[in-house]
């Protein structure tokens, strides 16, 4: 099931873990092939067939005002899950207001509706242990809820509730405002936030909807009028997808769903983005931290969508390069060179705008500098060193012997089938994406290395403790030093510290 | 944005989930007793002991390792899960970090899985280690160090690191298990045992079944050295380099005057920067013997054709003495203590009580106080910090910190609004105490905790990995995985009297140690600018 809600965040530093990130070298692959087989006794394991699976498949049910319906029974536990997607998300609010959308899904929820406030919607639910949740997000907003079966009719009714007669509270909507301003005024604590902050910033660049960021006076600027104007323009069928997952009969769900929807009318849709994407400029950029020992180094530029038909050699790539432990990055920057514990890449792709390129790693003050350089070789490597034989094929064996984990529980099926309708793709992208994958040459991925990844248009970003590098950034390139002081709240603005 | 920060607390309390240490407040598997059931029903076929009693096999091999087996057959995949029954609180005195450096070289292979040769790589690793020895005798001379003479030893050790590194195929062993399909590979060390997880599709079983055994019964020390310099790394970004994982290590350290809790999990600089594969190799002879081991296999797998698998593999390692139990008891504190950490950081405060182990007969009294002051936005903290007195962004408390295997500290945190101050956020929370040692918590408050630790436990049967864990976990801590379903018998009998006596038994100032971030802007360091606006 779909664990969602609040959560009790807990503090265990003590505790440390292998953390899986990215990950090899060509060369010490080869040592593995050269190595006799008949000394690799893992490989007389037999692996019989895997039992047939046919993962259940929800049925899709598209009402007349065009609002989609997904059902997904899945009998094993008394639960319903219960999801609503609504088309329009932080990337379509105006510049001016950024976080718009995130205090809009704060505060819905929280207000609660014309008949029942949100304090004692928040007491209701809790007796039932069940939830409901609303959420803003960059393309979507949300709803969820989640309870036992038989308390769904009423848990159900309160979403309906919510849906058809919101009541956004002026002091919700200030109690979202002072936690949001409170990260404002935490963001530059930790060096690994700074660090993507700001490399997100200068891929997307700084007015791009997915490169900005909230400010005090962009958290000011939103009024009340604004999320109501939101909910009255995005909550249209056209642009919801329903999804339900759990103990239920989807006939008499169905009809349910079809009673509670039916009578919604159609609104206009949310127009398309905007799909300027100039890649970042090349350089980089410094931001000191006096607190730290270690430095966050992200290399950044633009990756791709899953549109692209390159995407498979992309994916294949990607693997290869950053996808485990056997992948180059992991061996050269951790294993073979111990430069840092959390280092990690990915050619991500998105799927309606182009996902980030992205390689970073931690490394002490000392070796920034060092483990800098032994990224972009690795990058420069991806073009001049093809994959082996062996590297294919263990990437290979990787995405597809791990295919199974895409759809071995129902609420998996059910969330690639919303994903794929809310962004126009084929029911049967993941088939394809498996078939796609199996296709994949070792030239196609030459092919795509040369055409996408060029090491010298990255953007550098190095969050850390200048006056404890051993060799200067400059180095690297053209360094420049990044201002990352908080612009104050607007003059006249309600005073943040009431 | 908040998310930022929210989500830090929320990558932490991600890592917890893998903790077996901390009781299953949110993440629980488990049910009720049958008594229970009839007063509630819920009916359904996967969720009660006897269905899990059905499917589930617990086996005992000649060298003591446990094995659990449980059916649970919806799609051809399992999870398995290995729970050491030591962690860092097992750290020899003057190691800290051990468990934790161990637990990485179990990454490394065994005698067949990443080397080119391994008679040829034992001999050129024993020279390591000799080499390492003569250095280290030299490296912690207190007089009379001879800069040459290190100098020296330093390039005969390098050379025989070079000179094993040669037999190595790095990163063989997970590789191979991600090549198969393996899925959310990983471990974790915690204070009070290791863990080492991943899932897998069915058909890979016995493949599994080979590199876990070899990988627990004869792990080879390869490549340590280098693995310790990625080791301290894990300790800049978790520890020296955040704000808060700063504040963590000195508050514990300062709460624990005789108990490992106070040390650092991750290691002492110092310390984990000196430690050997030696040290690693008689860590893992003392603690990593079969007794000492519950694995739990989880999904697409019969008892009937998987245990014998099972055995063929795992019976290979060889038995050992179960260690001996920990000696020390944290004496009782005497006087509140504290620690202020005075930096260009936003303020943050942390305070803690110690409190019994997980075996204490009121453990679920402290699951109830922890829902009541955190569960939500009906939350005591949350109400009166966030929602009415406007002073905190997030104020909760938990308890288990840094573990529960021992004595741990029961912990409340609040992260203060702009403008406002530590002080402000500790003095809420004391009178929130207060109000819970000289008033009964509500009928409805009860309620709520009782009916949710039920749904959230329930939630979580339905999940290969989750089952895997809590089985594992249950097992090693009450000697039996069945414990699971019965805890919400103990839930059910927490009394509003109960939750009075043992608020005014720990949560007094002598109990207490409490720690603060102050901010304080570098004077005329250009830093400060970058520091935040909001002082």
């Amino acid at each position: 099931m779909k664990n969602f809600g609040l959560r009790t965040g807990l503090l265990l530093p003590a505790l440390v873990g292998i953390s899986l990130m990215a990950g090899a070298q060509a060369t010490t692959t080869q040592k593995a092939t050269a190595n006799n087989a008949a000394a690799e006794p893992w490989k007389k394991i037999p692996i019989p067939p895997l039992h047939d699976f046919k993962p259940p498949q929800p049925k899709k049910i598209v009402l007349e005002n065009g609002l989609t319906i997904f059902l997904q029974e899945d009998h094993e536990l008394p639960f319903v899950d219960g999801s609503i997607l609504i088309k329009g998300g932080s990337r379509d609010e105006p510049a001016a207001k950024v976080g718009l959308v995130s205090l809009y899904g704060q505060t819905w929820r929280t207000s609660g509706t014309s008949t029942i406030s949100g304090d004692a919607l928040d007491e209701q639910l809790a007796q039932k242990a069940a939830r409901l949740e609303t959420s803003g997000g960059s393309a979507t907003t949300s709803v969820r809820w989640s309870s036992l079966k038989e308390d769904f009719d009423g848990v159900f009714a309160s979403t309906l509730d919510l849906l058809q007669h919101p009541a956004f509270k002026a002091d919700k909507l200030a109690l979202a405002k002072r936690q949001m301003e409170a990260g404002i005024a935490r963001r530059n604590d930790d060096a690994s936030d700074i660090a993507s902050r700001e490399a997100v910033e200068l891929a997307y660049g700084p007015e791009n909807p997915y490169g900005r960021h909230t400010e005090y006076a962009t958290v000011e600027a939103v009024s009340l009028g604004d999320l109501t104007a939101w909910h009255d323009r995005t909550v249209v069928p056209n642009g919801m997808i329903v999804s339900l997952e759990g103990d239920f009969d989807s006939a008499k769900m169905e009809a349910k769903l079809r009673a509670a929807f039916s009578s919604m009318r159609r609104g206009a849709d949310i127009p398309a983005l905007d799909d300027r994407f100039p890649a970042p400029k090349p350089g980089v950029y410094f931001v000191d931290k006096t607190d730290v020992d270690q430095s966050n180094v992200i290399l950044v530029g633009l990756g791709t969508d899953r549109r692209n038909p390159d995407y498979y050699a992309l994916s294949v790539m990607n693997e290869i390069f950053s996808g485990g432990f056997g992948s180059r990055v992991f061996q050269t920057v951790r294993t073979k060179l111990g430069l840092a514990y959390g280092v990690s890449g990915s050619f991500g792709a998105s799927y309606d705008h182009p996902g980030l390129f992205m390689v970073d790693a931690a490394t002490k003050s000392a070796s920034t500098v060092a483990a800098a350089r032994a990224m972009l070789d690795e990058i420069g490597r991806l073009k001049t060193v093809p994959p082996t034989a062996t590297e294919l094929k263990n990437a290979k064996d990787q995405v597809l012997n791990s295919f199974i984990f895409h759809y071995d529980s129902p609420d998996k099926t059910l969330a690639e089938q919303v994903t794929l309708a809310l962004y126009g793709y084929p029911s049967d992208f993941l088939e394809k994406y498996k078939t796609g994958i199996e296709k994949v040459t070792a030239e196609d991925v030459t092919r795509v290395a040369n055409k996408y990844i060029d090491a010298s248009k990255l953007a550098i970003v190095v969050v850390g403790n200048g006056k404890e590098f051993t060799s200067p950034l400059s180095g690297l390139g053209m360094v420049k030093n990044v201002d990352i002081t908080i612009p104050p709240p607007p003059a006249g603005a309600r005073a943040i510290q009431q | 944005m908040f998310e930022t920060l929210y989500s830090r607390f929320d990558r932490i309390s991600r890592i917890d989930a893998r903790v077996p240490a901390t009781r299953l407040n949110r993440l629980a598997a488990g049910w009720m007793l049958g008594v229970l059931l009839a007063a509630a029903p819920l009916a359904g076929r996967a969720q009660d002991l006897a269905s899990f009693e059905k499917r589930t096999t617990v086996e005992v091999l000649p060298n003591g390792l446990t094995l659990i087996v449980c059916n649970r057959p919806e799609a051809p995949v399992f999870s398995y899960f290995t729970m050491v029954d030591a962690g860092s609180a097992d750290d020899p005195q003057g190691a800290s970090g051990l468990a934790h450096m161990f637990e990485h070289m179990a990454f490394k292979g065994t005698k067949e899985i990443g080397t080119t040769n391994y008679p040829a790589e034992k001999v050129a690793l024993a020279k390591v280690e000799v080499a390492y020895t003569a250095y280290d005798a030299e490296f912690r001379k207190r007089v009379g160090q001879d800069a040459k003479k290190l100098t020296d030893l330093k390039k005969v050790f390098d050379d025989a690191v070079a000179a094993a590194e040669e037999f190595v195929v790095p990163n063989a062993f997970p590789q191979i298990a991600e090549q198969n399909g393996a899925e959310g590979l990983n471990a974790s060390t915690a204070e009070d045992s290791t863990q080492y997880f991943w899932s897998m599709p069915s058909n890979r079983l016995e493949l599994w079944a080979y590199m876990e055994s070899t990988r627990i019964g004869e792990p080879v020390e390869r490549e340590f050295y280098k693995e310790r310099d990625v080791v301290q790394e894990e300790r800049r970004m978790r520890i020296d380099s955040a704000p808060i994982g700063r504040l963590v290590e000195q508050l514990l350290a300062t709460a624990y005057v005789a108990h490992p809790y106070g040390r650092s999990g991750v290691g002492w600089e110092s310390e984990i920067s000196q430690v050997s594969a030696t040290e690693a190799d008689a860590f893992h002879k003392k603690y990593y013997v079969p007794a000492n081991i519950v694995i739990a296999v989880v999904g697409d797998v019969s008892a009937a054709t998987t245990m014998p698998v099972l055995e063929k593999y795992f019976s290979k390692i060889p038995a050992g003495p179960k260690p001996e139990a920990m000696t020390t008891i944290e004496p009782a504190q005497m006087a509140e203590k504290s620690v202020v950490i005075k930096e260009a950081t936003q303020p943050f405060y942390l305070e803690g009580y110690h409190r019994p182990d997980y075996r204490d007969p009121d453990d679920a009294v402290y699951d109830a106080i922890t829902d009541i002051f955190s569960n939500g936005r009906t939350a005591r903290l949350y109400r009166s910090l966030v929602r009415d007195q406007r002073i905190a962004a997030q104020a909760q408390g938990f308890s288990g910190f840094p573990g529960d295997k021992y004595p741990g500290l029961f912990a409340f945190y609040a992260v203060p609004l702009p403008g406002h101050t530590a002080d402000e956020v500790e003095t809420a929370i004391h009178k929130e105490l207060d109000r819970l040692k000289t008033e009964d918590v509500s009928d409805d408050e009860l309620q709520k905790f009782r009916t949710r630790s039920k749904v959230d436990r329930l939630r979580g049967l339905d999940d290969n990995a989750g089952l895997a864990q809590e089985m594992a976990e249950y097992q090693t801590r009450f000697g039996d995985w069945r414990a699971m379903f019965r805890e919400q018998a103990k839930d059910d009998a927490v009394t509003k009297a109960d939750i009075r006596r043992v608020a005014n038994k720990i949560f007094v100032a002598s109990n207490r140690t409490t720690g603060r971030i102050e901010f304080t802007a570098p004077a005329a360091d250009p830093a400060a600018k970058q520091t935040g606006a909001a002082q």
